[in-house]
């Protein structure tokens, strides 16, 4: 008899486990990063290729780093966001990903800049460093610049108030936190 | 929607950019060839780096060839990759903990199966015949009398 | 007005089936003659109106029907008649209707083909056939509808997937789902045979030849699959370990358990219990199948295009049907009789053995499909399973599995004795471990243990196959002559020895395929040549072509060998007119013994382009081998016994 409740014991798991899935995205990628430090680099600014940016220049309480381009067509729908979160005083740096710097400069000047500084990876070696696979994506930091979360996809209101808002009131609460 | 966007995304890379034929030189091609069998492209998932037409597994082409001439070994070119990636870049999963089961699963099964289907065969045939093995015969040869040409 | 009557068409199929499902039931219950014998009537006409609904759906692509979502959504005024028809299944909500059209077809021959067999049973087992048309037709209805409407009307529609615009596309699709829903009817026997109680094995012998039958469309679909990606995909491969294949691979597996099981059963009245839970077990693996392919819940080259109400809905029919199934199970199989005594040395235990190695094939499947799901669900780091790891594992459950198939055939029922069975085989077993280690390095010079062992695997289902049916030949008394006794051998037997051959062919088509295939992706300047294999392959020129619904580059590459022209490919570079993804059109010249396949790739620069070069030895041999197993389940499917029940019905 016990013999014979097997497969159905078996199908109930097995069962739990689809139902879960339903709502889980399988072709989402989560990071090996977070929790580990931003990779060095050292890349031209967008705006001055002359001038270098390197993970140094991420110093802050708190930073975002936006990887976008002028070719990514879901980039735009997330631009007024970033634009929004800038003019709240959030601090955005850019990765340009494998973009034409003229069009990406005309870009930021016609839509407008949301970015303290963008850094220009025309090859996207860096954006492999950054285990980058699609933009846009979007990076926290904080002050010991270490990953503290990642974001595929275009950012909304929604998200940042779920997803990011929530970490950094917790890099807030335990300012002294060590990652070592 | 984040599915949506992968898609969009994928089809893009797809349709702009032609993917590079990437020429290595001739001792590495076996090596870089079959590492690129190992790896999974992230942007066209289920496809190889040496399938995906996306801009990003050209440039992850790119790595492997220049790790190779660098003299990395594969070993170390995979490690790069689950560094950046995670394990969902490798195609065959690293044994961790968390995999055990995976590798270790179907032979576990097999095991079971075959020493449970031997033990209950083992018992079956030791229960005594209520009736005595000519009868028994006689049964079978009038129950399967069309059997016989496939003994 | 035709989508419309379609949509009827199907409303009614659904009141059919509903009927179908509950009075012949009652009617078993009841022991009432008029209620059982609305099951045929019921069956007959919800097929006829499904076919009716699916002729609609038909008519509305070869009429060019954008208003109807569907259509506008996978068709377009340029594409082939052909292609338009084959549209119908070429997305999910057609593909359903084909779905549930094939599930009503077996119903209908169920009905048609069962004359012979008692009232109650063949009431039960429509019924239940009838409530898994529900389940499906309702899915369809309320989730997937294909004949829904949209205001206004497309101008244009938006083409086939570009993917699917191929000749085995057109008949893929179609196998498939017969194999898949044919084992519905095995699953109905055994679900109408334990509610009934009647646990005797009686139900083996009707459900045997239904069961082969859909094994045979399962395979031949399986086949035409494998096919198509080798020939579409263009990347020289003829299995990935896709979710969407493996979907398609696990109820292979335990179906081949399962007309193996039944075969001990209706001869030995033996195993009963386990051909019940087998034949419930191909079934729900059909099911699940469904589920992953529709549900979005893995990442798949070619699963449609994902709804999570779909997922929901199915994976709650999957429950009722496995977990009803199972309980039903749980509860009755208390009831079944031992059956036949034999020993532990018996063909028997062979026959079990191979079904436990076929079920544990299936699970390993199983596991590594799911796997990332497990992870992702528990929150652990997600991974891949690929290939690699199912060649790892895979390889070393079959070895076994083949070598039992070579003693299966030849053992005997009851008892066998081990010193009598190696006497008979050990010639056999010779020839096949020479055979491995004497073909690769006869013909490529070079070997592996891996190579060998699967060389010889192949040389000993092979040789033991032919035996089965030589050695009758060879006790003929000396009066008969050959010709006479072989065609006296019952076309049961040779079904098996022609499968097992195809086995055998398909394995020497893996294992030379995969040791000693050899390829180039490299960039290539017209006028200049490649050297691969033996052959030279020059690109003498790339130029435009016109299709029907899509423009190309071409590209003419003169293959020759030792200076001696082979052949001139034409692999071409498409783009569609409609969905503008570029489209890899290998060019392949198929032989017995290799193939060259070229497929197109990016131009590199002016005059330079990409070629992938495949040489692929004995890759013909996968399908021509697979083909012989499908003939050999006809063979066994059309044995005498079972005509003769079928006249008798006459």
């Amino acid at each position: 008899m016990l013999r014979a409740i097997i497969p159905a014991a078996l199908f109930i798991v097995l069962a739990g486990f689809l139902w879960i899935g339903l709502y889980k995205d399988p072709s989402l990628v989560p990071s090996p990063l977070i929790g580990k430090p931003v990779p060095e680099f050292t890349l031209s600014t967008l705006k001055d290729p002359t001038k270098n940016i390197t993970q140094a220049d991420f110093a802050a309480d708190y930073a975002l780093i936006n990887v976008w381009a002028t070719w990514c067509v879901a980039c735009k729908q997330e631009h007024q966001a970033l634009l929004n979160l800038a003019a709240q005083g959030v601090p955005i740096f850019g990765l340009n990903y494998k973009d034409d710097r003229q069009s990406a400069i005309q870009w930021l000047l016609e839509d407008g800049d949301p970015y303290v500084m963008s850094a220009f990876d025309e090859s996207g070696r860096v954006a492999i460093d950054f285990g980058v696979y699609g933009a846009p994506e979007t990076f926290l930091i904080d002050r010991q610049g270490i990953i503290q979360h990642k974001l595929i996809g275009v950012m909304t209101p929604v998200i940042w108030q779920n997803q990011f808002v929530p970490k950094i009131n917790q890099l807030a609460a335990a300012p002294t936190q060590s990652y070592e | 929607m984040n599915k949506i966007i992968a898609l969009f995304v994928c089809l893009l890379a797809t349709q702009l950019v032609y993917a590079e034929i990437i020429n290595v030189q001739p001792q590495y091609e076996d090596r870089y060839q079959s590492l690129l069998e190992e790896l999974r492209c992230l942007v066209c998932q289920n496809q190889t780096l040496a399938d995906s037409s996306s801009e990003l597994a050209t440039d992850l082409r790119v790595q492997v060839k220049d790790m190779l001439e660098q003299g990395s070994s594969d070993q170390q070119i995979l490690d790069f990759m689950s560094a950046r990636y995670g394990d969902f870049v490798l195609y065959t999963p690293p044994v961790k903990s968390h995999t055990l089961f995976l590798w270790l699963g179907p032979f576990a099964l097999l095991l079971i199966g075959v020493v449970t289907a031997l033990w209950m065969i083992a018992q079956r045939a030791k229960q005594a015949p209520t009736i005595s093995e000519a009868d028994q015969q006689r049964l079978h040869n009038l129950l399967a009398d069309q059997d016989t040409g496939e003994k | 007005m035709i989508p419309e009557l379609g949509q009827f068409a199907l409303i009614i199929a659904l009141c059919l089936a509903i009927a179908q499902s509950v009075l012949p039931m009652w009617g078993a219950q009841t022991n009432n003659l008029n209620l059982m014998s609305v099951g045929r009537t019921a069956a007959s006409g919800q097929f006829l109106f499904l076919l009716i609904a699916f002729l609609c759906l038909a008519y509305s692509f070869v009429d060019n029907d954008f208003s109807v979502q569907y259509v506008a959504n996978n068709s377009n005024t340029l594409l082939p008649i052909y292609y338009r028809i084959s549209a119908v299944w070429g997305a999910h909500e057609g593909s359903l209707l084909l779905w549930v059209l094939a599930l009503s077809g077996w119903g209908f021959a169920v009905a048609v083909k069962s004359r012979s067999l008692p009232d109650d049973v063949i009431a039960r087992v429509l019924a239940v056939m009838g409530m898994i048309s529900i389940g499906f037709i309702l899915f369809t209805l309320l989730t997937s509808n294909p004949f829904d409407r949209m205001f206004p009307a497309a101008a244009e529609g938006r083409d086939l997937n570009p993917l699917l615009q191929d000749p085995g596309l057109v008949i893929h699709p179609p196998m498939l789902y017969m194999g898949y829903v044919g084992f519905s009817v095995a699953f109905a026997f055994a679900i109408a045979a334990l509610i009934s109680g009647k646990l005797d094995s009686a139900w083996v012998r009707w459900s045997r030849p239904w069961a082969n039958i859909a094994w045979v469309f399962l395979t031949i679909g399986i086949t035409l699959g494998s096919w198509w990606a080798y020939h579409e995909l263009g990347w020289g491969g003829w299995w990935f370990w896709d979710p969407v294949e493996n979907a398609s691979f696990m109820p292979w597996l335990v179906a081949t358990a399962l007309i193996h099981s039944l075969a001990v059963t209706e001869k030995r009245a033996t195993f009963k219990s386990w051909t019940v839970l087998l034949s419930i077990l191909v079934f729900s693996l059909s099911l699940l199948g469904t589920f992953l392919v529709r549900s979005g819940v893995l990442v798949s080259v070619h699963s449609f295009a994902s709804d999570p109400a779909r997922g929901v809905y199915i994976l709650a029919f999957l429950a009722v049907v496995v977990g009803g199934s199972l309980t039903l199970y749980a509860w009755r199989s208390v009831q079944f009789s031992t059956g036949g005594r034999f020993e532990v040395m018996s063909k028997e235990t062979m026959l079990l053995l191979n079904n436990v190695l076929l079920v544990v094939a299936m699970l390993t499947i199983l596991i590594g499909t799911l796997y990332p799901l497990f992870l992702d669900a528990l929150g652990l780091p997600k991974l891949s399973v690929g290939p690699p790891y199912f060649s790892a594992v895979f390889v070393p459950l079959m070895l076994p599995l083949i070598f039992l198939m070579g003693l299966g055939p030849i053992a005997k029922w009851r008892r066998i004795s081990i010193s009598e069975l190696f006497h008979k085989l050990k010639f056999l077993l010779a020839i096949a471990v020479i055979l491995g280690v004497i073909l690769p390095i006869a013909i490529y010079r070079d070997t592996t243990i891996m190579t060998s062992l699967g060389i010889a695997a192949g040389g000993w289902a092979f040789a033991t196959a032919v035996y089965a049916v030589a050695r009758l030949i060879m006790k003929r008394d000396k009066t008969t002559s050959v010709f006479k006794s072989l065609s006296k051998v019952p076309r049961a037997l040779y079904g098996m020895s022609v499968a097992h051959i195809g086995m055998g062919i398909f394995i020497f088509g893996v294992v030379f395929t995969s040791a000693f295939s050899d390829q180039k992706e490299i960039a290539v300047k017209v006028g200049t040549s490649v050297d691969l294999a033996g052959y030279s392959f020059l690109l003498r020129g790339v130029g435009p072509n016109q299709g029907p619904n899509y423009q190309a580059m071409r590209a003419q590459v003169d293959v020759t060998q030792d200076n001696v022209p082979i052949v001139t490919l034409e692999p071409e570079k498409r783009v569609y007119t409609v969905q503008r993804n570029p489209m890899t059109e290998a060019s392949i010249d198929e032989g017995l013994f290799r193939d060259l396949y070229v497929a197109l790739g990016e131009p590199v620069s002016p005059g330079e382009w990409g070629l992938r070069i495949y040489y692929r030895p004995f890759v013909q041999w996968i399908w021509i081998g697979a083909m012989l197993m499908a003939i050999g389940g006809i063979l066994g499917a059309t044995d005498k016994r079972y005509r003769a029940s079928a006249n008798r019905a006459a």
